[in-house]
């Protein structure tokens, strides 16, 4: 177990850059969100 | 052992303090690690030493050295090897996403459709973006001949998606109910036919939202989004009639009525969902305690927003608010941990955080969609790039009655405003977490949509190290549980 740093949660967003972009998931002003844009708190829809 | 030549450390690392905890996150992995306080203070360090580094020769065992001067030697030893295996395993420091910009199909896809049913208004909000309804033209509703010609619109241009979205927005659209309900009927006939479905939401300032109305999107299965300030004094103050009255003794009890039947509303926005949507202003820059006031009542999903407003304006965010309005999201990160462990949680909109399940990089690359995939439809059937641009002629896509091809320059601009060419983007920490910023924020303070708008970015950033922080202590709570 590492002594200094205690990882929480692994992402592997780099790597979605060529297997994603299937554009099924909802337009972000579409939820709650009129006039911030707030892409990055949505989830996968695929 | 850590690898750092020609790494850029402040780009791809961000490194901060929230609450109790040392947070680090990997912005190329979007993974996040809580460090000790000397491995925070040694990443810190490397930084400034990087930036100082003016010749940019960045000789690695030179910046451990200086970065790392108050370690023992076995103490930075252990951090760098600790910090080398995240490495390899792409978890911290990781290799820069490949940039690759964003790419598009031709003719553009539109998905999504902000219909504006009602350039009218039965409240008179002081910060309204639409100019209290008519968004600088004359108060008018559209008509079901517009209405479905905008839905044969997208359903046309939508190419291979198999759902498509419409929210119905104005103004306020109940004062349009009745095509509201033509259209949600014809919609949903005129998908299926071609073996699609269309996904409703409605926004609405909550005062029409009756029993009926309410019985009838509960049965249609529409989402809803209803726009509430928080406290009284502050909703009334922003959010009155066109007498001077506040609007907060009629919809907060309406509200709070339509939210039972959805006691399980996703807070993604995922299915049938409702949210509850306020803006904050100068006059509130303590809005955690309207959020908290809305908690208190049993509204589980909300969102507060930073207003939109011309820096003239005496209810704009300045500057020198910035600290404040800070606070109050830290204040409101701790109450939000409190509320879910006293059993009253709740979500607030800017503090989901999509990390392991998020969205895909490139989705964040190019944002909302505004202008080639999300379209806003006036009463008189212009076509706009999202509803804060209708009425400016400048960003004007087209219109349903004319030529039905989008302007292709106001297509190109919008494609092109993505992050990666956004000067102020490249090195941020942020920059896979906002796309950005909002095009029409960026355009109303900078006049240009590649330009960022300074002060929201200031204030996303915030938000996202208390959603991170919250992230990571949702996951400690499960872990006990």
């Amino acid at each position: 177990m590492a002594k200094h740093i205690q990882t929480v949660i692994k992402g592997n967003l780099s790597s979605t850059v060529k297997t994603g972009g299937c554009g099924n998931c909802q337009t972000s002003c579409q939820s709650a969100c009129k006039t911030s844009c707030t892409v990055g708190n949505q989830v996968c829809e695929k | 052992m850590l690898k750092i030549d020609h790494y850029n450390i402040a780009k791809n690392v961000h490194v901060f303090r929230q609450g109790n905890l040392n947070i680090a996150y990997d912005v190329n992995s979007g993974s996040l690690h809580i460090v000790d306080d000397k491995t925070a203070q040694f990443i810190i360090n490397m930084i400034q030493v990087q930036i100082q580094d003016l010749k940019g020769t960045g000789d690695p065992h030179s910046i451990f050295r200086v970065a790392g001067a108050d370690l023992s030697g076995e103490e930075k030893n252990e951090i760098l090897m600790e910090l080398g295996a995240l490495q390899r395993n792409n978890l911290l420091f990781s290799q820069e996403a490949e940039k690759i910009e964003p790419m598009y199909p031709e003719p553009p896809i539109i998905k999504a459709m902000c219909l504006h049913v009602a350039h009218d208004c039965n409240l008179r909000c002081r910060y309204c973006f639409a100019g209290t309804g008519p968004f600088g033209g004359s108060r008018q509703l559209m008509s079901f001949k517009t209405g479905k010609s905008a839905l044969d619109f997208l359903l046309r241009n939508s190419g291979n998606r198999a759902q498509c979205e419409v929210d119905f927005f104005g103004g306020e659209p109940l004062l349009n109910f009745d095509v509201v309900k033509e259209l949600i009927s014809y919609g949903k006939k005129a998908a299926a036919q071609i073996g699609k479905k269309i996904k409703f939401t409605l926004t609405t300032n909550a005062v029409l939202l009756n029993e009926e109305v309410s019985g009838y999107l509960e049965e249609e299965g529409i989402s809803i989004v209803l726009s509430l300030d928080g406290r009284k004094e502050v909703n009334d103050r922003m959010r009155p009639y066109a007498g001077g009255k506040g609007s907060y003794d009629r919809i907060m009890p309406q509200i709070l009525r339509f939210i039972e039947k959805r006691p399980a509303a996703s807070r993604y926005a995922i299915g049938k969902y409702y949210y509850v949507r306020g803006t904050y202003t100068r006059y509130n820059m303590d809005f955690y305690q309207d959020v908290l006031h809305m908690a208190d009542q049993g509204i589980k999903r909300i969102s507060v927003e930073p207003v939109v407003a011309p820096p003239e304006e005496e209810y704009a965010l300045r500057e020198e608010d910035l600290d404040t309005v800070k606070k109050s999201y830290d204040i409101l990160g701790e109450k939000v941990l409190e509320y879910m462990q006293n059993g009253k949680e709740f979500s607030f909109f800017h503090f989901n955080a999509g990390l392991d399940d998020g969205p895909c990089l490139p989705k964040r690359l190019s944002g909302c969609g505004a202008g080639h995939e999300y379209v806003a439809i006036s009463p008189e059937g212009e076509i706009y790039p999202c509803h804060q641009f209708v009425g400016q002629e400048k960003y004007k896509l087209g219109s349903l009655y004319e030529e039905e091809k989008l302007n292709a320059k106001v297509v190109a601009a919008f494609r092109k405003a993505h992050v990666y060419i956004k000067e102020e983007c490249g090195s941020c920490w942020a920059r896979f977490s906002c796309s950005g910023g909002c095009h029409a924020a960026n355009a109303a303070f900078s006049g240009e949509l590649t330009k960022v708008y300074s002060l929201g970015c200031e204030l996303q950033k915030k938000r996202l190290e208390v959603a991170f922080y919250i992230k990571i202590r949702e996951r400690e709570q499960r872990v006990l549980v």
